[in-house]
């Protein structure tokens, strides 16, 4: 297939149409009872946004703290709240929804061709549930805080801990039912809301994406609820199942937790990755190379990420037979996250590659997320993880799959997709420099922690001893800069949504079906049923297409 | 659940003509409609399975840890209540079953006496648990609530454990028997929500059928509570021979 330079639209003629989903109905009321899946993703994208200053802040906390070898800034007991707040939001209220339940829900029904998601209602109590479980955290955090770590780890969550613990447990509860809910709608819209023609392995890959996501989302989440429930239950009325002095088990309470954090974790990185396939080959005006190794790597990794759940309890006392066969199978899911990584690398060889904003936030993903990946096979390894793990190397690798992954992946969907859902393009030179900005405080804020976890520097403490200072030194003020990287899209997207250049229908010349309607689009997405006659990114179509249009004005 | 998702022409055609009023916005026909949210309510169901899936998966340790204290204990349990109530829920079952076949045929009455029966049944069925709880509650087998250990330490003093021939527990052992009845409780408790929030579903649809709300034709709602309700009653399948009848083989 040869290559296609496209020459960007010219988009000073663009107007943005009267009729859309932004401007058909107006007041609170309209977005607070909307069915839309736009409008709902728009209220998830605000929530979220709120919840992950939050989670930021408590972040900078931290960090501050450990700029200094003794515990000075809080109290050590304030301390294990602080990381443990900051653990919880930014896993159940921030990663879990970031790209799913806004660009997912956005732009799931558009890359299909349908109206909207299948049950547009129980989108909506998925929202309703997600602030419910929101204010439910934030209350246990302002009465008191929890400090079990976001592990809830029994029995020092059931016994020895005298803190918010039951609401806490609540708020994720219901969070859960968010989560399943979304997951839920998002596989009964991939199953039977296919526009005509849109055959399975038509789709692109941000949808094959979060259908594995789906999956890992409807069948993991429950067990968590139930672990909860049963955290809960011995809080309260001293229900035994985890309580060795009633003849319980512990170690079933991290199997319940880690069968489905340990898919979680895939739950945080999968939208991430289809989001980076859309970006990746929009930019390089390529076919993703080896579409369907892609696709199938996404539901692989769904599928491996059930059966590793236990690499998180290698030191907990689990048999060493288990602790082999986990190992091995640990092993196994970087094979389907190596294909993703190496066939877009295939995808960028000989392709026109340009560097707009998210282009770059993909390139940091590439980067990080392989540094994140191949550190999570050393600690696969049994042998080193009993030395690593419950150390800062642990902090560095999973902050470099979530944050240098699925945050910049989420930076990069936002982006993109940002001239969509707006109509507006943000502006291009400064949101560069806020890449880049994020890309080195990211990787002077984490990098260090891996030297610190291999010298022995343990998590979770308030104090540390002071040859560790320098390397503590570093990864705060990378934190600062960090922040500032995260602060200033904030900005500019915002001042972009009055004054942005007006971003008409495809500004990146993709070749998805969201781009093949208006920005932002109609309520109903498409003025007429789409029907898929092309394969996923066919640029030489999109090519046809125009060459028709310019015909038929002419 | 056909997983053909690819619309023929003809068929959207044919639906831009009759467009039913139950049929939602953003869906091209009224199949689609159907086939989406029945599968839905399946996928539902699954998570709920995954749900019970983490008590039952403490139960099958704790019971094969503790076998001997699961004996003695479900012998405190009342088969013949248990067999009863397997009885009541299979029969709410089957008047469920007719309620869905009578919103197909469009039998307005029909549906309105199946999902009454269906309620009543319910009722019935937390009734009997009421008084199975109570006998609980009334020989000190709540756990964590001055929880008597009397049973199975000399059961010939129990005229329920004396009725199997049970040899009385070592100690350690006999406080097991706490975690049985945790677990009862648990789960027990968790089926019998599930049947509170299935009654109060049920009673709010006795109150539309009567106004003839599903008997135009479109029975999705019936028939996707209609899973809810034999998914509630399969929980119970389970739970009772777990529960009540551990040792029957021996």
């Amino acid at each position: 297939m040869s290559t296609t330079i496209v020459t960007l639209p010219d988009q000073s003629t663009a107007r943005i149409p009267k009729m859309n989903y932004l401007s058909k109905e107006n007041g609170l009321l309209s977005w607070l009872l909307t069915g839309d899946h736009k409008r709902i993703a728009i209220l998830y994208l605000i929530s979220i946004s709120f919840f992950f200053f939050i989670g930021g802040a408590l972040a900078g906390l931290i960090r501050l703290e450990l700029l200094t070898p003794q515990s000075d800034l809080m109290a050590t007991d304030t301390y294990n709240k602080i990381f443990s707040m900051h653990g919880i939001i930014m896993i159940f209220f921030f990663l879990v929804p970031s790209v799913p339940a806004t660009l997912g829900n956005f732009l799931i029904p558009m890359m299909l061709g349908a109206k909207d998601l299948a049950l547009p209602k129980v989108n909506l109590l998925s929202w309703y549930l997600y602030i419910a479980a929101g204010i439910l955290a934030l209350y246990a955090m302002i009465t008191g805080g929890v400090d079990t770590g976001w592990t809830f780890t029994t029995p020092l969550s059931t016994h020895y801990v005298n803190t918010n613990v039951i609401t806490t447990g609540m708020a994720i509860f219901i969070a859960g039912f968010s989560s399943i809910f979304t997951g839920l709608n998002f596989i009964v819209t991939i199953h039977k809301m296919r526009a005509p023609g849109m055959t399975w392995f038509r789709m692109p890959l941000f949808v094959w994406a979060h259908y594995a996501t789906s999956i890992l989302m409807v069948l993991g989440t429950p067990v968590l609820a139930i672990a909860l429930v049963l955290v809960v239950l011995e809080r309260t009325v001293g229900i035994g199942v985890f309580d060795p002095a009633k003849g319980g088990d512990p170690l079933l309470f991290q199997h319940l937790f880690w069968f489905y954090s340990h898919p979680a974790v895939y739950i945080m990185i999968l939208p991430g990755m289809g989001v980076i396939s859309e970006v990746i080959s929009t930019f390089s005006r390529k076919r993703v190379f080896g579409y369907t190794a892609v696709a199938f790597s996404s539901v692989a990794i769904a599928v491996f990420g059930f059966f590793v759940w236990a690499h998180h309890m290698f030191i907990m006392g689990i048999s060493n037979y288990s602790v082999l066969i986990f190992s091995l199978l640990t092993m196994l899911v970087a094979v389907p996250s190596a294909i993703k990584i190496f066939n877009w690398a295939f995808t960028l060889y000989k392709g026109s590659i340009t560097f707009e904003t998210p282009m770059l936030y993909a390139f940091g993903f590439m980067g990080l997320f392989t540094i994140g990946g191949m550190t999570g096979i050393f600690l696969g390894t049994s042998g080193v993880d009993i030395h690593l793990t419950e150390t800062y190397f642990i902090v560095a690798h999973f902050h470099f799959v979530m944050v240098g992954g699925m945050l910049m992946a989420f930076l990069a969907g936002v982006h993109f997709w940002w001239p969509k859902m707006t109509g507006r393009m943000y502006p291009e030179k400064i949101s560069q420099l806020a890449a880049l900005v994020t890309f080195i405080g990211f990787n002077l804020t984490f990098f260090p922690q891996f030297i610190l976890g291999t010298l022995g520097m343990p998590r979770r403490y308030a104090s540390y001893p002071p040859e560790f200072q320098v390397l503590n030194v570093f990864s705060t003020a990378g934190a600062t800069i960090l922040g500032i990287g995260y602060l200033l899209p904030v900005l500019y997207l915002t001042w972009s949504l009055k004054y942005g250049e007006i971003a008409g229908n495809n500004p990146w010349q993709a070749t998805g079906l969201e781009w093949q309607t208006q920005s932002p689009p109609l309520t109903e997405n498409f003025v007429e049923l789409p029907i898929m006659d092309h394969e996923a990114y066919d640029y030489e179509w999109l090519e046809r297409q125009k060459e028709k249009e310019v015909a038929s004005v002419g | 659940m056909s997983d053909s998702p690819v619309l023929t022409q003809d068929a959207l055609e044919a639906a831009h003509h009759a467009h039913p009023p139950y049929q939602r916005h953003h869906f091209e026909t009224m199949d689609q409609q159907n086939d989406a949210t029945n599968f839905a309510m399946w996928l539902f169901l699954l998570t709920e399975i995954m749900f019970f899936g983490g008590l039952f998966t403490a139960y099958l340790i704790l019971r094969n840890w503790y076998y001997p204290a699961f004996v003695a204990a479900s012998h405190q349990l009342n088969v013949y209540w248990g067999s009863l109530n397997t009885l009541v829920l299979i029969s709410s079952s089957f008047t469920m079953a007719m309620g869905v076949w009578c919103a197909e045929t469009r039998r307005k009455s029909g549906l309105v006496l199946c999902l009454t029966l269906t309620f009543l049944l319910g009722l019935v069925f937390l009734g009997i648990k009421t008084i199975e709880y109570s006998e609980k509650i009334e020989k000190h087998h709540v756990p964590g609530f001055h929880y008597s250990l009397q049973s199975f330490l000399n059961p010939a003093s129990d005229p329920a454990a004396a009725q199997y021939g049970d040899k009385p527990l070592a100690l350690d052992m006999a406080r097991k028997t706490e975690l049985y009845f945790f677990l009862y409780f648990a789960m027990t408790g968790m089926h019998a929500l599930h049947m509170i929030i299935g009654i109060a579903i049920l009673g709010f649809m006795i109150f539309r059928a009567r106004a003839g709300a599903y008997t135009t034709g479109h029975v999705t709602f019936v028939e996707n509570f209609g899973l809810y309700w034999h998914f509630v009653d399969i929980i119970w399948i389970f739970l009772f021979p777990l529960l009540y009848l551990i040792s029957r083989h021996q």
